[in-house]
């Protein structure tokens, strides 16, 4: 994907925890780790996740189904496993469409 | 587990600051993430997943009701991909 965007990670929202809270970088750091490490857990645990004005992470179970190898076209079973969905809010979604709205320039 | 839960659970433990305090954390660790897509850009989360935006052009829909055409215009939606950790974690057998 060339989107003109950039991508923001983990060192990010350091950096945003750093300057909102003023814990030190260090800290700022383990929280940002212990926060995503506490949504883990338990979505591990099959629970639903409801962060409001944000989103819901939700797991959900599939059962097996046949599926084919886009390739040679043969068919295979596709295990019963637990994928993981998000759910974004509508205030998410207004944000994303709102005003500053800036759009990709193509 | 609901935005207060997390926030009780990552306070218990860090007992030396504010329930306040770790509210702020996950606000400001949610508000980034939602502006960074706000503009368009993407976040990535190795071991977590990818927040990314994804934009559906204009098209004529139908209201399913009365058949009817109806316009509906452009709009960017959000979109997440479970990362390989996650998925892992997802399908671990419970106890190994």
């Amino acid at each position: 994907m060339t989107a003109a965007g950039k991508t923001v990670t983990r060192v990010d929202l350091c950096e945003a925890v750093y300057q909102k809270v003023g814990l030190s970088r260090t800290e700022s750091a383990a929280f940002v780790e212990l926060v995503l490490k506490e949504i883990t857990d338990c979505l591990e645990r099959g629970e639903t996740v409801k962060l409001s004005s944000f989103g819901s992470f939700i797991v959900r179970s599939k059962g097996e189904r046949i599926g084919r190898n886009p390739k040679t076209g043969t068919e295979v079973p596709i295990s019963p496993r637990r994928v993981m969905v998000f759910k974004p809010s509508a205030i998410l979604k207004q944000r994303i469409n709102g005003a500053g709205n800036s759009g990709s320039q193509d | 587990m609901i935005k207060s839960e997390l926030v009780q659970r990552i306070a218990t433990h860090n007992p030396h600051l504010y329930q306040r305090d770790i509210e702020n954390i996950v606000n400001a660790i949610l508000d980034e993430i939602v502006a960074a897509m706000a503009r368009g850009d993407r976040v990535e989360l190795r071991g977590f997943g990818a927040f990314s935006v994804k934009h559906r052009p204009a098209r004529t829909g139908r209201n399913p009701r009365t058949g009817e055409h109806v316009s509906v215009e452009q709009k960017s939606v959000p979109f997440f991909k479970t990362g390989k950790e996650m998925r892992e974690r997802l399908n671990r057998e419970p106890g190994a």
